[in-house]
């Protein structure tokens, strides 16, 4: 057994030891939760973790691995949100079970974001350069927008949709009977929804985008992409599709955003279009790039510190959000630093020999 | 080597940091008496709704200041910063539970307030908001209860003020389309509008991210003629239109509603520009009670300007819970939901007269009811109208 492991190759380790990383993670924090070891403000950031990781890993496929750079992810993220919320109340009565009801949701979301996805990717992903990140800004805005003017509600004849373009519908035109709920209500955003997100739904998300990012990674379209980004012309020379495959790379990563934020939406009793700004793109952006391009467990990692350390850093009051941007600059220095790198590599052995 | 050096003493000053916070906080706690009441509040400390959560911040701490030193029930305040952001509302508000929170008096804005009262209903803590006007943070919820007016309150409420006072004046409106607060204003306004038969010329929406130019809004609705300028939208944005419409020499009659407030103590705003403007609030800080008089100088001594209607609000609160804390007869013992069994059946049943008006009441839905005052800006200070 130990041979089998040792014989494996170094990648398929960290892959293992991502998904073994994850497992164990989860079984702790389950035990030190039933146990009641870990406070209600720990409890409240599980969820929202979740659903960062998977925006992460997600982002990471597109910006670290398919080496494109996507500036409006949040976009996706609000419509999985969006969609997953008006999915999962719409059908309170239809699916009884919860758990069942946020899978559907989530599935509803990533196929609406992933076909959003598509739609970006079609037009923009032939192109070359910039072009994506500055068409996904403004993907996500536009979506802001959008999102901003939806009106929806559900009663017993189905689902109402209007779009308040001119800002001059309200409520009341959707002319909804007297058993009807109010979903999404404009500006105010999602109201009154069932918080149906629970963490161990979370940590399937996180290991279901891990298994499905890990292989497509490795597999023969994954090596197709990373040829793709390292070089277009060599890749285009040996019969590569490049749109098609960094299509693919795309919309994968939109439809997991968009699972992760009816996982996000879920998680809250209400939320509005503007959370989903260009600041929540990079943040996103954020735990790719400190967790490491193209590095799937350094997504996770950074996700995770990232969340915590504001809430952390809630002791130093008024400071907090100096402190936080002092330890990103700080982690930014030293992972680059040369001289930190080598003391890095006096200690752990393989690194040495990587230098070498 | 440079960077290294660098990096160490970007390090130092991180721990420097968090070291100085860290005795701060500490300060904080001494204040610690065994019999308090522990009062929860998170708002916007930093961010752009700031003036808010700091205003609240003051309000409450002058109030418990007092309510502490009349001896009776010891009163203890744990203030949070949440952006105005309904999740890291629900993180700060699950940090106060933890922290041993029995009463919470928040949260500063709409939308972190819609975020949270949910999660407040589940954990039955009693909630009573300074601010947080959107109906949806007090519906159905019979915990959460508002000493602010709700956004369609204040909404008809100025149809109503404009229609008496200017029936015969045409009106544009001005307002935020991505803005809980600011839409649910205008659909109150719009609605109340047309059944006082007001003649609304014009509409112009903007967003977050357009708030920074208003010409194209500000020159259709001068060209629609309107002399009154109805704006439910922040102060912030108000500032700009107030600076533009002055620059393009249009002078209509400007009114706000409470988000108004706090533009006199905007930095960087030129006073003289919000000479005229009217706006419906329940708190004016030059009324010549004894009450006010009093607030505002102690507001002042603490924060060195004059106090909007959002410190008004926080303060109120803190005097509401003292009375219902003292006419439900509850001790600093009690847990949380035995707290709230005792005040919401308390608060339904009481009157309060306070700094936001007289003979204050509250229905089981979790709405105030008292009467708006309009004021007018005159001299850098409000003036009743």
């Amino acid at each position: 057994m130990l041979n089998k492991i040792k014989n494996l190759k170094s990648t398929t380790k960290v892959d293992f030891a991502t998904y073994f990383g994850v497992i164990v993670a989860f079984i702790v924090i389950t035990i030190l939760m039933n146990q009641g070891m870990l406070k209600r403000a720990h409890v409240g950031m599980l969820v929202p973790i979740c659903s960062y990781i998977t925006m992460a890993v997600a982002l990471n496929l597109v910006v670290g691995i398919s080496g494109e750079l996507s500036l409006g992810h949040a976009g996706f993220m609000s419509i999985g949100a969006f969609t997953g919320v008006i999915a999962a109340m719409s059908l309170t009565s239809a699916i009884p079970s919860e758990p069942i009801r946020l899978a559907v949701a989530m599935v509803v979301a990533a196929v609406c974001s992933g076909a959003a996805g598509a739609v970006i990717g079609i037009p923009v992903l032939r192109l070359r350069g910039d072009y994506l990140a500055i068409v996904t800004l403004a993907f996500g805005e536009i979506i802001k927008e959008l999102m901003n003017c939806l009106i929806v509600g559900h009663d017993s004849e189905g689902l109402h949709i209007i779009f308040n373009y001119n800002g001059s519908k309200s409520v009341e035109d959707l002319h909804m009977l007297t058993d009807g709920a109010v979903i999404v209500k404009g500006a105010q955003g999602t109201v009154n929804v069932d918080t149906i997100s629970t963490f161990a739904a979370g940590f399937v998300l996180v290991m279901v985008t891990l298994v499905i990012v890990l292989n497509l990674v490795r597999s023969r379209s994954g090596r197709a992409i990373l040829a793709c980004r390292d070089n277009r012309i060599a890749a285009e020379s040996v019969g590569i599709n490049v749109t098609s495959y960094k299509m693919m790379a795309f919309v994968t990563s939109a439809a997991l955003a968009g699972a992760a934020g009816a996982l996000y939406g879920l998680n809250f009793s209400s939320m509005q279009a503007t959370k989903f700004d260009f600041n929540q793109s990079i943040l996103v952006l954020v735990f790719v790039v400190l967790g490491g391009l193209g590095n799937i467990w350094g997504s996770i990692i950074a996700a995770t510190v990232l969340y915590i350390l504001p809430e952390a850093l809630r002791e130093v009051a008024d400071l907090r959000m100096l402190v936080y941007a002092i330890v990103l600059i700080v982690v930014m220095l030293a992972t680059n630093s040369p001289a930190v790198k080598n003391v890095l590599s006096k200690i752990l052995p393989k690194r040495r020999k990587e230098m070498d | 080597m440079k960077k290294l050096i660098a990096m160490l003493m970007a390090l130092v000053l991180c721990f420097g940091l968090v070291a100085c916070g860290g005795g701060s906080s500490d300060d904080a706690d001494t204040a610690d008496t065994a019999a308090a009441f522990k009062i929860g509040c998170t708002g916007p400390l930093t961010g752009d709704a700031a003036i808010y959560g700091q205003a609240v911040k003051y309000g409450l701490e002058i109030a418990i200041e007092e309510v502490n030193a009349l001896g009776g029930i010891q009163l203890e305040l744990q203030y949070e910063d949440d952006v105005a952001d309904g999740e890291t509302a629900l993180n700060a508000y699950n940090k106060l539970i933890d922290d041993g929170m029995q009463i919470f008096a928040g949260t500063v804005t709409s939308g972190a307030g819609q975020a949270v009262a949910p999660q407040a209903y589940e954990d039955q803590i009693f909630m009573l908001t300074p601010s947080a006007s959107s109906p949806e943070v007090v519906e159905g919820k019979d915990n959460v209860f508002q000493v602010c007016f709700t956004d369609p309150n204040q909404g008809s409420a100025s149809a109503t003020y404009i229609k008496e006072n200017m029936g015969d004046k045409t009106i544009a409106v001005i307002y935020r389309n991505d803005d809980a607060y600011s839409q649910g204003i205008r659909d109150t306004f719009a609605a109340q509008a047309a059944t006082e038969g007001l003649n609304v010329v014009y509409e112009g929406t903007f967003t977050k991210d357009t708030a920074t130019d208003f010409s194209v809004q500000l020159t259709a609705a001068q060209a629609a003629g309107a002399d009154v300028l109805f704006l439910p939208i922040y102060y912030q944005p108000a500032s700009v239109i107030l600076a533009q419409a002055d620059a393009m020499g249009y002078a209509p009659i400007f009114f706000g509603v409470d988000g108004m407030d706090g533009i006199l103590t905007m930095e960087g705003f030129n006073t003289e520009l919000a000479e005229g403007v009217m706006l419906l609030t329940p708190f004016s800080a030059d009324a010549e009670d004894e009450l006010t008089k009093n607030f505002v100088a102690k507001y002042q001594a603490l924060a060195g300007e004059t106090p909007n209607q959002f410190a008004a609000d926080a303060y109120d609160v803190i005097y509401v819970i003292y009375n219902a804390l003292n006419e439900a007869g509850c001790t600093a013992d009690m847990s949380y939901t035995e707290i709230c069994e005792a005040l919401k059946s308390t608060i339904v049943n009481m009157s309060y007269t306070g700094l936001t008006g007289s003979d204050m009441t509250w229905a089981a839905t979790g709405e105030v009811t008292k009467m708006p005052t309009a004021v007018i800006i005159e001299n850098g200070v409000y003036v009743g109208a």
